[in-house]
């Protein structure tokens, strides 16, 4: 492997951290949105570097038992017990790509009836 | 590390310089010599072709004047050297050359000389960045097709989706340019494009994976040696293409992905983004000189990479219409090219037959552009996937005692 | 820091590995502090781009063209459609205004400290592994143990489709009337 576990993970935590910068500290929608994705592919550099990297166990410590997978060990017709953090990763770009579409749709939805996209001003539901 | 050393032999002044500085350089003289010994040449002979085909269809001429001579004296450096054109041998080989096949290197000149405008409204950095995004999503497609037997730059695992992703990098490039020029005409260009390109990425996207599920690899040289054979014959030439496979059902997903190929080169009929006569040029509007051109040959690398995806995956890529066992006991090099010319005249076949679309249909409305895409194109390809699973299923089913994997899964049931 | 992380510098990957993260880091700190909204967003197009490059490090190659085609051909273009349709064609310096720069700056900085903290702390049960085709075995999972998530998540693609253009649609008829 050309670079170790650690690489992965505080890239991670750096798209994380300004992921959150972006979802707190901008009044645009469309920016709040950036900041989402930012978060989704931290979450999933780290599913993968995991999947990649970490031997899969039932628990960390010495007496760690490997999990029962599956009835076929290596690569059966479900799959190897490594892959199930790129599955993950693949389950949460399919939920980017809906909740991205819907959001847009809010978004332009707000648009239309207050002219702006300012999260501050999407008042009127407040009591 | 071998490669550093191997560079460090060949040039042995390199032992001095920082790696990271021969890394870089490496890149650019590697960028430097694809770009001009493949896709230079491969885009100036496509638009030769273009303007002399588009000449006959409007009963003119076309480019026929500027050949050799013409070349030597475009430049004051080599004007000298125009006497030398009558000198017997030099001479006879200039009379070879048809007229006006050099037109594309003049341009080319014409285009490197040319002012570079950036308009005092746009967003300079944008504006220059876009064309460079257009042309890596367009040409990092190259880098997995067969040219010949068994041979591709880079041999991936997941070839064909590795294009379909790498050439969703133009779609950001043209709104970027697009909006970066300050233009509306530009911006309605870029946006049109961005939402056909999208659209019929969906289509094409699932009449190519109905040939990945019949082949069960994304590899494109599993999915070219998958079309050896046909019909029980090994080595079956012509009869195991993926078109004629499957008693010819393959046919519906080729002419779904060939229109929505052309959709997404944005050629005519379906050039909606650069419709000259409401948006000007479209998204590169305000482009002149070299940038402009990165975007057209950025546009005739597409049409090239539409053809070799779709020979790849339905014309057996390099594979020859005779039986592979006639050319079987030529020598090493002569197989390669046997292969390369046969994947080149089949993906050229394509450019043409996209030349010949673009001057002789008129350009769709956008409501049609639509209709085509989402009420024909995407159910059809939808219809065409299920049915194929079906006769995958057929197969499989067929071959069910012989299959491995299938035999496990009977054993845990 | 370098050498502890084990990274080999004689080694020409390990400088593609560092163009790619400094592309990544640099990119996703840009969406975040631009004063320009469309610089934002064409520098989550980098980002998109890095991380497909680390996923290429990882041995993750299908993720990693997932990740072109979704991102950067869906999510990203979405997006810039919103910015563009949300904004007045005119104005090409599209300001992002920010609340809170400092507040949001220490809490940002605090997490990534706790995180950095954690993952170089921990000692990671690491294993060596050859690097193995992950086309076939995410397919078997979808297919075998994940079938019913994998079911569903395209049942939830199918209601964002139509949820998506029946909040869009909607609007335009109210426009219309």
């Amino acid at each position: 492997m050309i670079a170790s576990l650690e690489w992965f993970l505080l890239i991670g935590a750096f798209l994380f951290a300004t992921g959150v910068y972006t979802i707190l500290t901008r009044k645009n929608a469309v920016s709040v949105l950036m900041g989402v994705e930012l978060v989704l592919n931290a979450a999933n550099i780290n599913l993968i570097a995991f999947s990649r990297f970490i031997k899969p166990v039932s628990s960390i410590g010495p007496q760690s038992v490997a999990l029962p997978m599956e009835p076929v060990a290596a690569s059966g017709i479900y799959g190897a017990p490594w892959i199930q953090g790129q599955v993950f990763a693949a389950f949460v770009i399919v939920l980017a790509a809906a909740e991205a579409a819907v959001a847009l749709g809010i978004i332009l939805g707000i648009y239309r009836g207050l002219g702006d996209v300012n999260v501050d001003e999407t008042v009127r539901l407040k009591g | 590390m071998h490669l550093l050393d191997f560079i460090h032999q060949l040039l042995p002044f390199t032992r001095d310089w920082a790696d990271w500085f021969v890394y870089v350089l490496m890149v650019f003289f590697f960028a430097f010599a694809i770009l001009n010994t493949l896709v230079a040449p491969l885009t100036g002979i496509s638009t030769y072709i273009e303007r002399r085909l588009a000449g006959r269809a409007q009963y003119r001429w076309g480019p026929n004047r500027v050949g050799f001579r013409s070349l030597l004296s475009a430049l004051p450096l080599t004007r000298g050297l125009t006497k030398l054109a009558d000198v017997q041998p030099i001479k006879f080989i200039g009379s070879k050359i048809p007229g006006g096949l050099l037109q594309f290197a003049a341009d080319g000149l014409k285009l490197f000389t040319k002012e570079d405008i950036i308009p005092s409204g746009a967003d300079s950095f944008l504006f220059r960045l876009a064309p460079y995004v257009v042309m890596a999503g367009s040409f990092a497609a190259f880098a997995v097709f067969p040219v010949s037997f068994w041979c591709s730059a880079t041999n991936l695992n997941i070839g064909i989706f590795y294009v379909i992703g790498i050439s969703s990098l133009v779609v950001p490039g043209v709104l970027m340019s697009g909006w970066a020029s300050a233009n509306k005409w530009a911006l309605y260009g870029g946006m049109r494009a961005a939402s056909q390109i999208v659209s019929y990425e969906i289509p094409v996207a699932i009449s190519l994976m109905t040939v990945v599920m019949l082949t069960g690899s994304m590899n494109m040289n599993d999915i070219v040696a998958s079309q050896l054979s046909g019909y029980g014959i090994e080595k079956a030439g012509l009869l195991g293409w993926n078109v004629f496979r499957y008693g010819g059902l393959l046919v519906v997903p080729f002419v779904v992905y060939f229109i929505g190929g052309c959709a997404e080169v944005n050629r005519t009929p379906f050039d909606l983004p650069e419709a000259e006569s409401e948006l000007v040029a479209g998204y590169h509007t305000e482009y002149s000189g070299f940038r402009w051109s990165f975007f057209f040959m950025a546009e005739y690398a597409n049409m090239f990479a539409v053809g070799a995806i779709a020979t790849t995956m339905f014309l057996g890529g390099p594979l020859p219409p005779y039986p592979a066992a006639f050319t079987e006991g030529l020598p090493m090099l002569a197989r390669f090219g046997e292969g390369f010319f046969w994947f080149f005249v089949k993906s050229y076949f394509f450019v043409l037959v996209m030349i010949h679309m673009r001057w002789t249909l008129p350009r769709y409305r956008i409501d049609q552009l639509m209709h085509l895409c989402w009420k024909v194109l995407i159910p059809i390809a939808l219809l065409w996937f299920v049915i194929m699973c079906g006769v995958k299923m057929w197969r499989m089913e067929q071959n069910l005692p012989k299959h491995p994997a299938a035999a496990a899964a009977g054993a845990h049931r | 820091m370098i050498a502890v992380l084990g990274l080999q510098l004689s080694n020409p990957g390990a400088w593609v590995f560092l163009a790619f993260a400094a592309v990544t880091v640099a990119s996703a700190l840009m969406v975040a502090v631009s004063r320009n909204i469309v610089y934002s967003a064409f520098s989550l197009l980098l980002t998109f781009f890095g991380v497909a490059g680390l996923y290429v490090f990882l041995d993750a190659d299908f993720l990693a063209a997932a990740q072109l085609l979704v991102y950067i051909g869906g999510i990203l273009v979405l997006i810039l459609f919103g910015i563009m349709l949300t904004n007045k064609i005119r104005d090409i310096h599209v300001s992002n205004d920010t609340t809170n720069p400092i507040l949001g700056a220490v809490v940002a900085a605090g997490i990534f400290l706790v995180l950095a903290y954690v993952s170089l702390r921990c000692d990671w049960q690491v294993e060596d592994r050859p690097p193995a085709a992950t086309a076939h075995e995410i397919g078997r999972a979808f297919m075998g143990r994940y079938l019913l998530p994998f079911e569903a998540s395209s049942v939830l693609l199918l209601g964002a489709l139509i949820g998506a253009a029946y909040l869009a649609r909607r609007s335009e008829k109210k426009e219309g009337a």
